[in-house]
């Protein structure tokens, strides 16, 4: 079953929560939707699970309209942030309830139940209650009680978030394994990119209300269409240097003005540059000093004040640099983004002398 | 260091800290409850039990009474009224309990947590109007809401269609009775209710209504399984004040239309012990009553404790005190 958004809206009283989002989830996709808090990433679950009605927009399950169906006319399952498991019942009745309220006969849900407990692997917690379970086993059983109806859409509201580091990593890879095998429909919601970029075939960025960019994860890394998004994604996060075009070259702060290969407009702009294209270099294009060191493990991310810019750059384990030192970088220009200074667009750029 | 040579001062301070540590500290704390408790219930219980040990009226005075056992338990046994007053007591409690003290105030906070936050509420505060009326004034006026015509209410409004008005409270006494006390009582349920349904995670309810669950599955699988504790509490606890409250009943029926129609266990004694029609108060059989109705209590709460299954509902403590 694919689902279509077409410029949905949702407005609590005089808030608007949601605003003109169009996205389509394929068959059997799994698209992330990737946004800070309170842009509006749980209310546009809540809309296409049907537990909102949009203000404005339709909302299409299959081709057909769903915008008046309720949530188990559209089949839709979904876990809660906040797991939403009933403390009164076991883990057994939690996952048979969905088939509970529909009256299905007491055999076949004793079989569906411990099908789904053992896909997901928690047949041994089915007699105990949520609060003797760890987070992680809540999880499991949240997913469990979304699954079991065998919906045609599964929808995930931040479902790692009150996991610990390395168990979040292995859910999201059980998660990503689950939706391939069953081939479900999936809309994932999370706050943190590198969740979202891991999980997902494709992710939609939301900021303030509307969803702002569409793309691969791969594309968002390395093609971001603006300044919040480059920000956004990626850790450590991206630098950004002022700029200037003039008479066709690239003036940026500290460093020696670069001819442009194709004009663009004069003015003011940023420079964005991941960490990763930041290399130490005996003739570089800056200069900056070294005022943090901070060791981790396999690479180095060094901080280094370059004027009034503070600049990340990792480096391999090891490399010669001391808190103090004076160290000369070199930009990867081909890498390099820039960026209106005042929309925060995206501006193809490329320097004659260094063609991307 | 300077602490090693701590002042005089500060050595009695670790004193008295140590002291507290201790065995002291358990007394010290509990000491002043535990004395309140003594003088305010507990001394209460031992005069009345001693009382009903005695023939004490206004017959003996203070000076000509008697120990005579257990004789004003056996009176009480052989009592030719006693089925009829349990029956009344066990009937005006569990009527007044099931219908409105637990059932209309669940159907209250259930259709409140429903309404908005102001809307529920003005809803909730209209409930509390009869709970912070005088209950002399509130009785006055339900016996004119319930008088016979010209005057009464209901009369006059049955009058405009037709049906002949007569006293209603002496037609129907007990429905009065029951609706008066649980008139004022409902209240009480439906605060403690509708915190504990407040207390339910919204999530809860949107992963029923994603389920499929109806509003019905979702008040009958969600939301009453969440309320046992506080559906216990207010069950034991109203069970408690029903069975010795009976300033409602004295107020408006007094035990009547006729002969004992009304009478529960607290009025008969409250008649026997300190309003006897023929001015010979027996505090004796009056002390005796109101122990057994003591004991009447305890049962019912040890009842209620094994019915909602109470060893489950306690959770080990949150703090470890030692
Ligand atoms: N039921 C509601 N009533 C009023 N405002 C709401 C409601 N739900 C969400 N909002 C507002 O809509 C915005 C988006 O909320 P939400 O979708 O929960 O954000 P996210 O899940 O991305 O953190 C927030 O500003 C929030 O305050
Ligand atoms: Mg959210």
């Amino acid at each position: 079953m694919d689902v279509v958004l077409e410029h949905v809206g949702k407005q609590f009283g005089r808030v608007t929560a949601v605003e003109d989002v169009s996205l389509t989830v394929g068959e059997g996709e799994l698209v992330a939707l990737l946004g800070p808090s309170g842009c509006g990433k749980s209310t546009t679950l809540f809309l296409v699970a049907g537990l909102y009605r949009p203000t404005s927009g339709r909302i299409l399950f299959g081709g057909r309209v769903a915008n008046d169906a309720t949530p188990q006319e559209r089949g839709v399952g979904m876990v809660f942030q906040s797991y939403a498991l009933y403390p009164h019942l076991t883990v057994f009745e939690n996952i048979a309830f969905p088939l509970r309220v529909r009256r299905t006969r007491g055999t076949e849900i004793a079989e569906r139940v411990r099908r789904v407990a053992d896909l997901v692997g928690i047949a041994e917690l089915l007699p105990r209650r949520p609060g003797q379970l760890s987070g992680g086993q809540q999880q499991r059983v949240a997913l469990c009680r979304a699954l079991v109806k065998e919906p045609a859409v599964l929808l995930l509201d931040e479902p790692l978030s009150n996991l610990d580091a390395r168990l979040r990593e292995a859910t999201r890879a059980e998660i990503r394994r689950l939706q391939r095998e069953l081939g479900i429909t999936t809309l994932f919601v999370s706050h943190d990119q590198a969740e979202a970029l891991s999980v997902a075939d494709r992710v939609g960025v939301m900021h303030g209300g509307r969803l702002i960019a569409v793309m691969t994860p791969a594309d968002l890394y390395e093609h971001p269409p603006s300044r919040f998004i480059a920000e956004f994604i990626g850790t450590p996060p991206m630098n950004f240097l002022e700029a200037r075009v003039e008479d066709g070259r690239l003036a940026v702060t500290g460093v020696a003005p670069r001819p442009l290969a194709h004009p663009i407009p004069p003015g003011t702009y940023v420079l964005g540059v991941r960490p990763e294209h930041l290399e130490l270099a005996a003739d570089g294009d800056l200069r900056a000093e070294v005022f943090l060191v901070e060791q981790m493990g396999r690479e180095w991310l060094v901080h280094a004040a370059c004027g009034d810019a503070s600049l990340r750059l990792l480096t391999g384990a090891g490399a010669a640099v001391t808190v103090g030192s004076r160290v000369s970088l070199r930009l990867v220009w081909r890498r390099a983004h820039l960026f209106e200074s005042q929309s925060g667009a995206a501006v193809p750029f490329g320097l004659a002398d260094a063609p991307r | 260091m300077g602490a090693l040579e701590a002042a005089p001062a500060a050595r009695r301070r670790g004193a008295v800290r140590n002291v507290l540590r201790g065995a002291a500290s358990p007394v010290f704390f509990l000491g002043p409850a535990v004395l309140l408790i003594a003088a305010l219930f507990l001394a209460p219980a031992v005069v009345t039990v001693a009382i009903s040990l005695t023939n004490l009226s206004v017959a003996t005075g203070l000076t000509h009474y008697r120990w005579i056992g257990i004789g004003n338990y056996g009176l009480i046994a052989h009592s030719p009224w006693l089925v009829l007053v349990l029956r009344n007591t066990v009937l005006y409690v569990v009527a007044t309990l099931v219908l409105f003290n637990v059932g209309f105030a669940l159907v209250l906070a259930i259709l409140t947590a429903h309404l908005s936050d102001r809307a529920a509420g003005v809803f909730r505060v209209l409930w509390m109007l009869p709970r912070i009326t005088p209950s002399v004034i509130l009785a006055m006026m339900w016996r004119w809401f319930a008088a016979e015509p010209p005057y009464g209410t209901v009369s006059q409004v049955l009058g405009l269609v037709g049906i002949p008005g007569h006293n209603w409270m002496n037609a129907h006494p007990w429905a009065f009775v029951v609706a008066l006390n649980g008139f004022v009582g409902a209240s009480f349920g439906m605060i403690i209710f509708s915190s504990a349904i407040a207390g339910i995670p919204r999530d809860q309810y949107l992963a029923a209504q994603v389920d499929g669950a109806s509003a019905w599955q979702q008040v009958w699988r969600i939301t009453l399984p969440r309320l046992r504790w506080p559906i216990l509490f207010v069950t034991a606890y109203q069970t408690l004040s029903l069975l010795t409250s009976f300033e409602y009943i004295l107020l408006t029926t007094n035990g009547g239309p006729g002969f004992y129609t009304t009478e529960v266990w607290s009025l008969y004694a409250f008649h026997l012990a300190l309003s006897n029609y023929f001015g010979n108060t027996q505090f004796g059989l009056g002390a005796a009553l109101a122990a057994v109705l003591v004991v009447l209590g305890l049962g019912a709460s040890l009842v209620y404790l094994r019915v909602f299954r109470f060893g489950e509902l306690v959770a080990a403590p949150r703090i470890e005190v030692n």
